[in-house]
């Protein structure tokens, strides 16, 4: 196992340059920061000025050149806007993205796996259905509606919950986080939920599916048939099988939830990545944009490898080992 | 599931959520911008400018109709055409407990014209000019040539103490050093989230009514109206405007509004011979012939589009600044609507049979550009120019839409764009949009019709080194007169209008500058 991941590490440091060059050459294709930022007013001279301190005077390939190097000493470079390291930046907002994303993550679980099991095993019950139709909204339903029906129902109508913006943090491992306090909890309920609409859906289709398949297989009646009961065939011979879908896919769609809850937190206004990168993307900075995309690269190799770790542990027969040819 | 449990939670937490906003020394504003800093001399841009001026007080002050009032200096007054003097408030003292006087005026319009991170640098302001102390409490400031505009340019610095020299934006950033003389302190700044201002009870100026002013970014314009209506912010800025006829009957909203000093207005290319995106039969560029901008001019439906596409929100124009402003021509009026008038020019220069154009605008700009492009292309459609509009992201218009001088014009030939005046006066406009492009004299850096004329440019060379005002106002004004009515340099369309929201019993005086300050906002 330890090749495996090693190598796999290597990979990844290509996979890395490789869209660094990618990133770094897209953004400079589009658009021109220097007239983002400065006033209006601003004459010839000034313009030139602003040019040269950011480094925009230089070719791209020498841009790049400047960004290579540097980036290989962990400096991935100065926000335009902010004028601070870029990643730090991007740090500062990882937890509230974090923890959003988790939350989302959690609720898929906790609510999708048990639903998706039941619809799968009485296909025929009204329940059942009532359960795949739901899911097939939150499928459909765009996410910035659903975002701003729930501000509209819970925040505007029934003044239950506060509409935008994160709540009380308090320090836990050195880190800001909000689910601690009543106030931070208050605030995560509906952009989590908003953002975990999908991803419910998704697995319960995906554990309705496995479940579906799985309780007709032969182990599941020969449990049955051993006289185990109902609860033991369910949690243990059946949830393990259903699993190994359910996990890789809840593992890209991890990432795609870090990465890209860029919905969600523009209409909630979450002080989260998502939220930075798409000001970052409006406001051309791209430093920004580069040190956000490579750190988006890497969450998902990461990701990949933990799922695949996960997969030997679920099953047995999986071995990790590249696949030659 | 544990329905009514959350249910009960909910309740509870909305119960302490609102907590907060009951306290009535408190103000929360949901902003559609966010500074990039607290340093008020590293990005010269209005979201940071507004917030800037919570902090940290100017010579002298604009006032929400751009009008100067003394601040930090009492009185100012022109020792001759190139010296003014400037006497300065005495017994004023900064958050940090240090005394303002003359040392940290130089040390400000130094740093103001000279930080080296600046994004877009005051050096605008400060150019040009010695600023030498005379006494702890008297400072002149200096020209080489005759300069009117010297108490405009000072009413954009903010003043720092010199206590904090060497140190940037990070130690502004942190509060270490964000310590100005103004009627608030920085209380905590978190980007993207929150930033809080705890009033200062030192401040020289009339005391403001809240102890405390907390901000939090709402980009998203629906999240923003939704977060007022939700009671979780009490004041907004930037309504959007198809809101407004509904929110006028709510009875717990009040609304604020104001015309801004930003025209919308249209370029017509003036320099290339055979432009890209205008197709004439003979294969000439028509719009070089002033009875065709004027055509365009007539086509227009200002009344139409003031009414239809801005929901009545704005104020058809005439000339660069909206009434009341100094330096405004007084025998400008708004064009009239007039199709006929316009075919006819179109056919006396030679176009009877119109020609076809593409006229380019951002998207997400200005209050409704999009739609405004659209309107305007069917109302030339309609005179015999075929007008597709075309319209694309702010981030990228501008790159394309850059006017660097004649050998590199901007790429398109008829644009839309907007133009606020910052100094609250004609000049800035003129020398900006219709003086010929000069990058040694700063002029014509948004000329991006590359219009010239250099009758015009010489009056209004005259009015910037005219001291006198009644004189300065007349060489404006007639300066306008021949840029835009006798030349029709650009088409001015309309004054953006803007709108604040707040809950019921807060008032606010709209700014013309477009900004929101938050100690503005007061309880009827």
């Amino acid at each position: 196992m330890t090749v495996f991941i090693i190598r796999r590490l290597m990979q990844s440091i290509l996979v890395v340059f490789v869209m660094s060059f990618l990133v770094f050459g897209g953004v400079n294709l589009v658009g021109d920061p220097v007239e983002m930022m400065v006033s209006d007013e601003a004459d010839q001279e000034e313009r030139e000025r602003v040019i040269r301190s950011m480094g925009l005077d230089k070719p791209w390939y020498a841009q790049y050149g400047i960004f290579v190097a540097n980036a290989l000493q962990g400096d991935l470079g100065k926000s335009f806007v902010y004028g601070e390291q870029a990643l730090g930046i991007i740090v500062q907002r990882m937890p509230a993205t974090f923890e959003l994303a988790l939350a989302a993550l959690l609720m898929a679980i906790v609510i999708g796996i048990p639903l998706g099991v039941f619809a799968g095993l009485k296909p025929e019950a009204r329940t059942s259905k009532v359960i795949m139709t739901g899911s097939i909204l939150g499928f459909s339903l765009p996410t910035f509606w659903v975002g701003l029906m729930f501000i509209m129902v819970f925040a505007v109508v029934l003044g239950w919950l506060p509409s935008t913006g994160r709540g009380e943090t308090v320090q836990l491992m050195g880190i800001d986080v909000s689910f601690l306090t009543f106030d931070g909890l208050s605030h995560l309920l509906l952009p989590a939920v908003n953002l975990a609409l999908f991803k419910i859906s998704l697995v319960i289709r995906l554990a309705r599916a496995g479940t579906r398949e799985i309780v007709h297989q032969d182990y599941i009646k020969f449990a049955r048939a051993k006289g185990l009961s109902q609860e033991r065939v369910i949690l243990v011979h059946l949830m393990k099988n259903i699993m190994i879908p359910v996990v890789t896919v809840l593992g890209l769609e991890f990432g795609g939830l870090i990465a890209f809850s860029v919905v969600t937190e523009t209409v909630f206004a979450w002080p989260g990545m998502g939220k930075l990168i798409i000001d970052s993307i409006q406001s051309l900075d791209r430093p920004v944009i580069v040190a956000y995309l490579m750190i988006i690269v890497l969450v998902f190799v990461v990701i990949n490898l933990v799922v695949d770790v996960l997969y030997s542990i679920l099953d047995p027969r999986v071995r990790l080992q590249d696949v030659k040819g | 599931m544990h329905f009514r449990k959350t249910l009960a939670l909910a309740a509870a937490a909305a119960a302490l959520s609102l907590a907060p906003a009951a306290h009535a020394q408190t103000l929360t504003i949901g902003l559609g911008t966010e500074p990039t800093s607290i340093d008020p001399h590293y990005h010269n841009l209005g979201p940071n400018n507004q917030i800037a001026q919570h902090f940290f007080s100017r010579l002298i002050e604009q006032d929400h109709k751009q009008n100067l009032s003394p601040g930090l200096a009492t009185s100012w007054k022109a020792l001759n055409d190139t010296t003014w003097e400037f006497k300065l408030r005495k017994g004023v003292k900064f958050h940090d407990g240090s005394a303002f006087d003359a040392d940290d005026v130089v040390v400000s319009f130094h740093r103001g014209g000279n930080h080296p991170n600046a994004k877009s640098s005051f050096g605008l302001y400060t150019k040009g000019k010695t600023v030498k102390k005379i006494d702890s409490h008297t400072i002149q400031i200096s020209t080489e040539k005759p300069y009117p505009l010297m108490p405009v340019d000072v009413s954009n610095i903010h003043i720092v103490s010199d206590k904090n020299q060497g140190k940037w934006e990070g130690d502004y950033n942190n509060g270490s050093a964000a310590h100005g003389t103004g009627p608030y302190k920085l209380g905590k700044w978190v980007k993207g989230e929150v930033l809080e201002m705890v009033r200062y009870d030192g401040y020289h100026g009339p005391k403001p009514h809240w102890a405390k002013i907390v901000i939090k970014p709402i980009k998203s314009a629906p999240s923003r109206l939704a977060a007022l209506l939700a009671g979780d912010v009490d004041f907004i800025d930037q309504v959007p405007t198809v809101d407004i006829a509904r929110l006028k009957k709510n009875p717990n909203i009040e609304l604020s509004q104001g015309v801004s000093n930003r025209v919308i207005y249209l370029h017509m290319d003036q320099l290339r011979d055979n432009p890209q995106y205008i197709k004439a039969p003979d294969g000439k560029n028509p719009m070089k012939d002033v009875r065709v901008r004027k055509a365009i001019s007539k086509a227009i439906n200002r009344a139409a589009i003031v009414e239809r596409v801005m929901e009545g929100i704005a104020i058809p124009a005439g000339q660069l600044l909206p009434e009341g402003f100094f330096g405004r021509s007084s025998n400008l009026k708004v064009e009239a609507y007039d199709p006929e008038g316009a075919k006819k020019l179109l056919a006396e220069a030679g176009y009877p049979n119109g020609f076809s154009a593409t006229l380019h605008g951002p998207n997400n700009r200005y209050i409704n550009d999009a739609k405004i492009v659209e309107a305007i292309a069917q109302m030339l459609t309609r005179i015999g120019i075929k007008t597709t509009p075309d319209t694309m992201p702010k981030s990228v218009y501008f790159k394309r839409g850059k006017n660097k001088g004649p050998k590199k014009p901007p790429e398109w030939n008829f644009v839309l764009v907007g133009w606020g005046s910052g100094t609250g006066e004609p000049s800035s406009p003129l020398r900006s949009l219709l003086g010929t492009y000069d990058k040694t004299k700063g002029w014509g850096s948004s000329n991006r019709g590359l219009h010239s004329d250099p009758e015009m440019d010489k009056i209004l060379d005259q009015a910037l080194s005219t001291v006198d005002d009644t004189k300065r106002a007349a060489l404006l004004a007639k300066a306008t007169e021949i840029g835009i009515g006798r030349n029709q340099g650009i088409v001015p369309l309309h004054y953006q209008v803007n709108t604040w929201a707040g809950k019921k019993g807060l008032t606010y005086k709209a700014r013309t500058d477009e900004r929101t300050v938050g100690y503005d906002v007061t309880p009827k």
